[in-house]
């Protein structure tokens, strides 16, 4: 009944994807983290600023990260203006276009955990900050961005898994990730099941050990939300 | 006889918050070695006028001298605001302050809240930073809490660690904000204890408390906030025995009483 040699076959050429599902899944997160980080410091530093990331929330959380991966592909080619740029050489590649769409859409999410675990900076960290003479930078390096990103870790814990698997969508524009490959195999085999079984346990894979690596950072970096521990751990 | 140094001045200070004036021209001293205690009832501008020091709060009026050095404030549609940020800083780390409510870096052990501003702020080598902090902490009776998380330290033992971090940025003078009521009250000793053998050391300070029976101890010179104004300011043995002014005799009656 079950054909195992028909899903190791599977299993094996899917994982040629994997690389691909790994590197749009690492680039964008990391890109994108910067750029939600500069976003919420944005929104925070001016008016204008605010407005702007506001609108950019707006948009970018309000539409289909398919439509957006659509836009950037097929949409960006048609203005001579960017054809001409420097850019092209990139923007018509579908592997720098995913990852654009992909970073500027986990931006917008994460500008807003971002915000939150901001918000969530007690003012008397920032106070005592201040009043010991600290500069703007030092202080965000040293005190605020690392209160709120303990903050925010949860959270974006969360974003992250989904960036993993809407890596998939992808596959729209060619790229030859784990749901590309797959929906190969089906166009030769026409064994939809096995094929999207198996894809689906990669991704399955993959978000465990996300989760787990996200857990485990957590823990790291929050040892003062937990009763004390015995052993003494030394300065970081 | 050559005066010693003036550490603090302030000279006519207004503060306004909204509507609200709470200190309407305030002026005082702290020359070095100087216990100044601030005392006066809550809503008198006593925290206000210790916090516009440093600058955590900007008065609209006055001069503020740290060390000799004039604080330059400058005015910006409409709002007084430091004129440099660089001095600002630079003379911020010139004084240790203490909170009401110790505001600890949550995600730092104790050890590495004291080092934290001699290394990053002050530029000093760590290995140096680390021995001062680790003698400082013995000081105050944290030895045994050096790799503890401020969230795992009871009330008093957090404000020690804070004491301890101001100090460690070797100030010229010690700011405390009430420094000991946030305290449950068999805790408020032990900050005492350490604020007193620093003042024996000879420390400037300014103490705005509540705790008229210490500030009577070790202050050298008192000052009564009422209204945002200075109604009465002397000698402690003045001050909280022998007070001139109606308001001041009634203020220090109440809470001797206690």
């Amino acid at each position: 009944m079950i054909d195992t040699d028909f899903l190791a076959e599977t299993l094996l050429k899917l994982l040629g994807g994997l690389p691909i599902t790994l590197e749009l899944s690492t680039i964008s997160i990391l890109a994108g983290v910067v750029l939600a980080v500069l976003l919420a410091l944005l929104r925070q530093a001016s008016r204008v600023g605010g407005l702007f990331v506001r609108a950019y929330v707006f948009v970018l959380r309000g539409t289909p990260l398919l439509l957006q991966i659509f836009l950037v592909y097929y949409g960006l080619g048609q203005f001579p203006l960017i054809r001409h740029s420097i850019l092209w050489p990139f923007l018509r590649e579908p592997w720098w276009c995913a990852i654009l769409a992909l970073t500027l859409n986990t931006a917008a999410y994460g500008s807003e955990i971002v915000r939150g675990g901001l918000a969530a900076v007690p003012t008397g960290a920032v106070e005592a900050a201040r009043v010991a003479g600290m500069s703007r930078w030092t202080m965000y390096r040293r005190i605020i961005l690392p209160l709120a990103f303990r903050q925010a870790l949860p959270a974006y814990g969360n974003e992250w898994v989904i960036m993993v698997k809407s890596t998939s969508l992808a596959s729209i524009v060619t790229l030859m990730e784990v749901t590309g490959q797959a929906y190969a195999i089906i166009s030769e085999t026409y064994r939809a099941m096995e094929v999207f079984l198996c894809a689906g346990a990669i991704y399955l894979t993959l978000t465990f050990l996300l989760t787990r690596a996200i857990g485990a950072l957590e823990h790291r970096l929050t040892p003062y939300l937990r009763r004390p521990e015995t052993t003494l751990g030394g300065l970081a | 006889m050559s005066s010693p140094e003036i550490v603090v001045a302030v000279s006519n200070l207004h503060k306004r918050f909204g509507a609200l004036e709470v200190l309407k021209g305030v002026s005082l001293e702290a020359h070095t070695g100087e216990v100044v205690s601030i005392i006066g009832a809550s809503g008198s501008g006593k925290s206000t006028l210790l916090r516009c020091i440093p600058l955590l709060e900007v008065p609209e009026e006055g001069e503020i001298r740290i060390s000799g050095e004039e604080v330059a404030l400058r005015t910006r549609g409409g709002r007084r605001e430091a004129a440099d940020a660089k001095q600002v800083n630079r003379l911020r780390s010139q004084l240790g302050f203490v909170f009401q409510s110790f505001n600890l870096w949550q995600h730092m052990t104790v050890l590495q809240n004291v080092v934290e501003v001699p290394v990053h702020v002050q530029r000093r080598p760590r290995a140096e930073a680390v021995a001062e902090a680790e003698s400082l902490l013995e000081k105050v009776g944290l030895a045994e809490k050096l790799n503890a998380y401020p969230s795992h330290l009871s009330g008093g033992q957090q404000q020690r660690a804070a004491i301890a971090r101001a100090l460690a940025m070797r100030p010229q003078a010690l700011l405390f904000d009430e420094p000991t009521s946030a305290l449950d009250p068999e805790l408020v000793g032990e900050v005492l204890r350490v604020m007193r053998s620093l003042a024996e050391e000879g420390r400037t300070m300014l103490i705005v408390t509540h705790e008229m029976a210490f500030a009577a101890e070790v202050s050298s010179h008192a000052v009564f906030l009422a209204d945002g104004r200075i109604e009465e300011e002397g000698p402690p043995s003045q001050i909280f025995r022998d007070p001139q002014s109606e308001r001041c005799r009634q203020f220090v009656q109440r809470h001797l009483d206690r």
